[in-house]
Formats: structure tokens, sequence, C-alpha cells
């Protein structure tokens, strides 16, 4: 079972939710992948203990254009959808502006002249952080400056496996990179926190989720810290409230260690069985 | 023209909070909530929009399937494992689409067309200590730093026609495409970090970013006492990096009261500790070299 732990708001909890269910998951004795797919800002590493380092890395191909060939004609100009190509008719100029491509071969495709090869840019890695015969951790990295982590997210979910749970943890947000990690999942947690902000964009995260059809529930994070509005708005809409953690100022300063509380509290151990319990029941 | 871009690389640092006390804080001036994927800074500042426009993210390719013969030819030309064959059918995913419209231009049959994703829009309008631009990404739309550009421009144009010295923007988090558009031109970048090992991580790579634009930065320290080793150790950090600290902020629950009553913290508890701190780390950035 694929799960993928979301949230629209940034920094409710998404890699806190993500580990912990990682080590309660291996703990059963169940096999187990946990793919941080936020590549920009990836934080997973910081949680598990690495005993694998291999890396792979992740290319892009980018159009060179060989002026002594080029007629000027300006065809590739014309089937660039992205601004990647100055052309200048008068001056004969020509120009790729290599941040704005994205690699869809449209301009390969419209040079008739042969002018236009192409070369490799790195955008990102994608690393085995982890790995044992019943678990496996991977995790998504673009180089700085990297415009769409879009295509490092891609082949990380390529490590997406026959475990009996996967866990992919999102980045934030509702564009493309979210919709990309959550593609692949068959169920959707996500992590609010009960202030105005947390459920303002809950309320944009849910809506995305049902356009795509997927299943979700949510957990509520830092429980106590705002107001009910959040608890409320789950029951008018029939969402499934999958668990409440409260704040706590001690496991949040363990966390920022890089401990799991799971591994150190009984209370919160019990807390994240319960969650793996229901989320695996809850999905059809 | 003094643009101040508030920042953090990690989300939930509080960008938000401390954008929306900046903006309450002194003389009129102009923000723009770049953070389009997560739009909140409005609902603190509650702006009353006086335009609104839509926007065009991009495009998607829809294929017409009384027209598709199931050649293959589109499928094999692209790039994003967009289009698949199932049960005999040709299938376009809207979701891996990036909209190059490459199968459009090569299908004998004229059988793709494009269709604009325009869910999205901008508004501008009044807040009560200025004016303020921001934007609403439509769900699953591609973020890629066009709509913030859009917002970042209109807050100059803004701020120019109305004569107002200061814009502050309310970035988003991460280190990608919206991230850059928020960045380019500003004069000034605002850190908001916690202390914890992954906000570390995540201020290491964002100052990587920043310095290829050689923007004067700074840092605030947010919730420094949920962990007080690790504030420490940043600290020590940014000393050996030469990136100044504006200050540190303690963990208050006044914040979040603050947010629940639709006020910044320093319209909310102005003589509080936390909004005395935020004024001075205000100054601070201000009167930076």
């Amino acid at each position: 079972m694929k799960i993928a732990i979301a949230s629209g708001k940034g920094g409710t909890g998404k890699t806190f939710v993500s580990t912990n269910l990682f080590w309660v998951a291996k703990l059963a004795g169940m096999s187990v992948t946990l793919i941080d797919c936020d590549a920009e800002e990836p934080n997973v590493r910081e949680y598990i203990e690495e005993n694998d380092c291999c890396s792979e890395n992740v290319f892009q191909q980018i159009p060179v254009i060989d002026t002594s060939r080029c007629t000027f004609c300006g065809k590739c100009f014309e089937y660039c959808n992205y601004n990647a190509i100055v052309f200048l008719t008068a001056n004969r100029f020509i120009r790729i502006v290599e941040d704005l491509c994205h690699d869809c071969g449209a301009c390969s495709y419209a040079c008739r002249d042969g002018a236009i090869t192409e070369k490799k840019k790195l955008l990102g890695t994608v690393n085995t952080i982890s790995k044992d015969p019943g678990t496996n951790v991977v995790e998504a990295c673009t180089e700085v400056g990297v415009y769409s982590p879009v295509p490092v997210i891609k082949k990380a979910l390529a490590h997406i496996n026959s475990h009996e749970i996967t866990l992919l943890d999102a980045p934030p947000g509702i564009s493309c990179p979210f919709i990309t990690t959550v593609a692949p999942a068959d169920y959707v947690v996500l992590v609010a926190e009960p202030t105005p902000f947390g459920l303002n964009d809950l309320i944009l995260s849910a809506e995305t989720l049902r356009k795509l059809e997927k299943p979700f529930g949510v957990v509520i994070n830092k429980a106590g810290l705002g107001n009910n509005d959040t608890g409320q708005w789950l029951e008018s809409n029939k969402i499934p409230l999958l668990l409440e953690i409260p704040f706590d100022r001690e496991i949040a300063r363990l966390f920022a260690e890089g401990i799991l509380p799971v591994k150190e509290n009984i209370i919160f151990a019990t807390l994240f069985k319960k969650l793996l319990n229901t989320i695996l029941t809850s999905t059809p | 023209m003094k643009e101040i871009v508030v920042i953090s690389g990690k989300g939930g640092t509080g960008k938000t909070s401390l954008s929306a006390a900046f903006a309450t804080l002194g003389p009129a001036k102009v923000v723009a909530d770049c953070d389009v994927d997560a739009a909140d800074l409005y609902l603190v500042l509650r702006p009353v929009n006086t335009h609104e426009q839509r926007f065009i993210t991009g495009q998607k390719a829809v294929i017409n399937e009384a027209a598709c013969t199931n050649c293959g030819l589109c499928s094999e030309y692209c790039r994003f494992d967009a289009i698949s064959q199932k049960n005999g059918k040709t299938i376009i995913s809207g979701i891996s689409c990036d909209g190059c419209q490459l199968c459009e231009r090569i299908c004998p049959e004229e059988a793709i067309s494009m269709v604009q994703s325009d869910r999205s829009y901008w508004f501008s309008g009044t807040f009560r200590n200025g004016l303020m631009v921001h934007a609403r990404l439509a769900p699953g739309e591609e973020n890629s730093g066009k709509l913030v550009n859009v917002v970042r421009e209109q807050a100059r144009k803004t701020a120019a026609c109305n004569e107002l010295e200061t814009i502050i923007i309310d970035g988003p988090p991460g280190t990608g495409c919206p991230v850059i558009s928020s960045l380019t031109g500003a004069g000034q970048a605002v850190i908001v970090t916690e202390p914890g090992l992954s906000a570390f991580h995540d201020l290491k790579r964002l100052l990587q970013l920043i310095n290829n634009f050689k923007i004067k930065s700074c840092v605030i320290i947010n919730k420094y006492d949920l962990n007080e080793s690790i504030t420490n150790q940043m600290t020590e950090w940014l000393k050996g990096a030469g990136i100044p600290l504006a200050g540190k902020l303690p963990f208050d629950r006044l914040m979040v009261d603050a947010m629940l009553q639709c006020k910044s913290i320093t319209e909310y508890s102005p003589d509080s500790e936390l909004s005395n701190e935020i004024k001075s780390i205000w100054k601070f950035i201000n009167e930076m070299p």
C-alpha cells in the first residue's frame, strides 16, 4: 500500500508523521519503503541512520545550437513554448536560455538543418540513505537553483517496490510537485495545524485531492495551539480525522535534534501504531 | 524603493506572521504575497480587492478520440510520459502533461488540441496600512514562478504609482522556481528559520541560492527557545559565515492568538516582549548597510 503524507502549508509536520510512521511499521515487522519527495528541501535524512549511500544522478537534456549549421529559419523558436530560445532574425542571433528549458524536445524535432544536438544538465540526485532486506529509505534532492523538482521526484518514485508499505513524504503546496508525488498513492494523509493559516491551506489541499479522486484523511498536528475550526470543518465535510497530536515542547525539542519521538516515548509510539492501523483499514 | 523578501527554505517557520507584523509597522507600504501555493497573508491583512484578473498558468493537451487513429507517434515523442495506450485508446494524462505542444504539432490526424489552464487569479487592493497584491493558484496548476512574477511586478508598479517607499514580499518555501522568482530584483532578503536540524539544513541550501543573487540578507531565528542548543549552533555558524542575525524570537502562543483574531502580533499585543523584539528586528533590517 502506498501512502502519501502531504500538506498545503509548510512546516505542519509532514516529515514528522512520515518518519514516525516508518519507524512503527518497521518495528511491527512490515516491509516498508520511505521516499522523501520534498526534493527542494529534503529532511528525512536527519531522522534515519544512514547505512548505504548509493546515489544516482538525474539529468535533463539541453539543446545546443551549432550556429555554423543553423539557417536562422526560426522554426525552433516558434516551437519552443517556454521562451527558452532567444532569436533575432535581423541580427542572425540565436541562443538557448538553459534555465527556462523544459527538455521537451520540440526544438530538436523542429530543426530541419541538423543544427541542434543535446547535452546533459544535472538536475539533482536520488539517494538511497538506508537499505535492509525489509526497509528502504530514498531521498530526492535537487541541485540548488534548479527550477522544477518534478523530474527528480519522478526518478525517486521509480523506487516504489513491492514492500507492504510505501510512504511518500510530499513537498508542500498544491501544485505540480505535490500532484506528482500523490499520483501513485493509494491513500493520502494530510497533516494540518489547527490555525486559520492551517485550515485555509487544508481546504485547498482537500479540494485538490477530491479532484484527483484520491481517498484521504487528516492528522491535526500541534493540537491545542489554535482553535477548533479545523475539527468542525472536517466534521461538516465528512473527512476522517485520523489522529490529533498535541503540541508538546519536549517532543518539539527531541524532533528538532533528529530524534524520533516514537523511539523515546511510549505514548507517542502507541499513537502512531494506531494511526498506521487506521490508515491501513481506511483504504478500499 | 526598497524591496524586502521574507523567505525561509523550510516551511512553517513564521514567514507570513512576521510579514504581517512588518506590513503593519510604520508608514504605509506595499505588500505582495508571493507564496501563491499557500497564500495566507490575506487572512490577517484582509485586503479590499479593487482589481481582479484571471491568469493563464499554462496549457494542457487533450485528444479527440474520434479523430485519433492510435498511431502512437505522439507517445513516442512525448518526453513527459504523459501519453499512453489503454484498451486500444490513446490517453493523455493531465497530471503529467507539461504543455509543450509537440504532440499537437506532430499529430498527422490533427486529433490533439491545447486547452488553457485559466483558473488562477491575482488581485490587488488596499489594506489598513497600504496596498496589497496577492494571488490564488488553482489547485494542481504548475507553479512555474510566472504567477509570482506577475504579483511582484504589480507590487512594484503599485509602489511606484503611489509613491510608496517599501515593498514587503511574503515568499514561498523551498529553493526552486517560485523562490527564484521572488528573489529576482529584490534588494534584501530576510530569512526566517527555527532551531532544528531540518531548518538548519534548509537554511544552508537557501543561502547557497541567495549567494547567486548577491542580495544582502539577514536571519531571524524564530521560536529560538524550543531548542536553545541548536539556536546556539546556528548563531555560531552564522557568525562564521558572516551573515548578520537580525534577532531571535521566543515561542509564544500570542503569535497564534493574534492570527485567530486576524491581526498581526504587533497590532494584537503591541507592548509584548515579542512585539518589542519584532520592532527592533524591523529597525535592524531597515538600517542594514
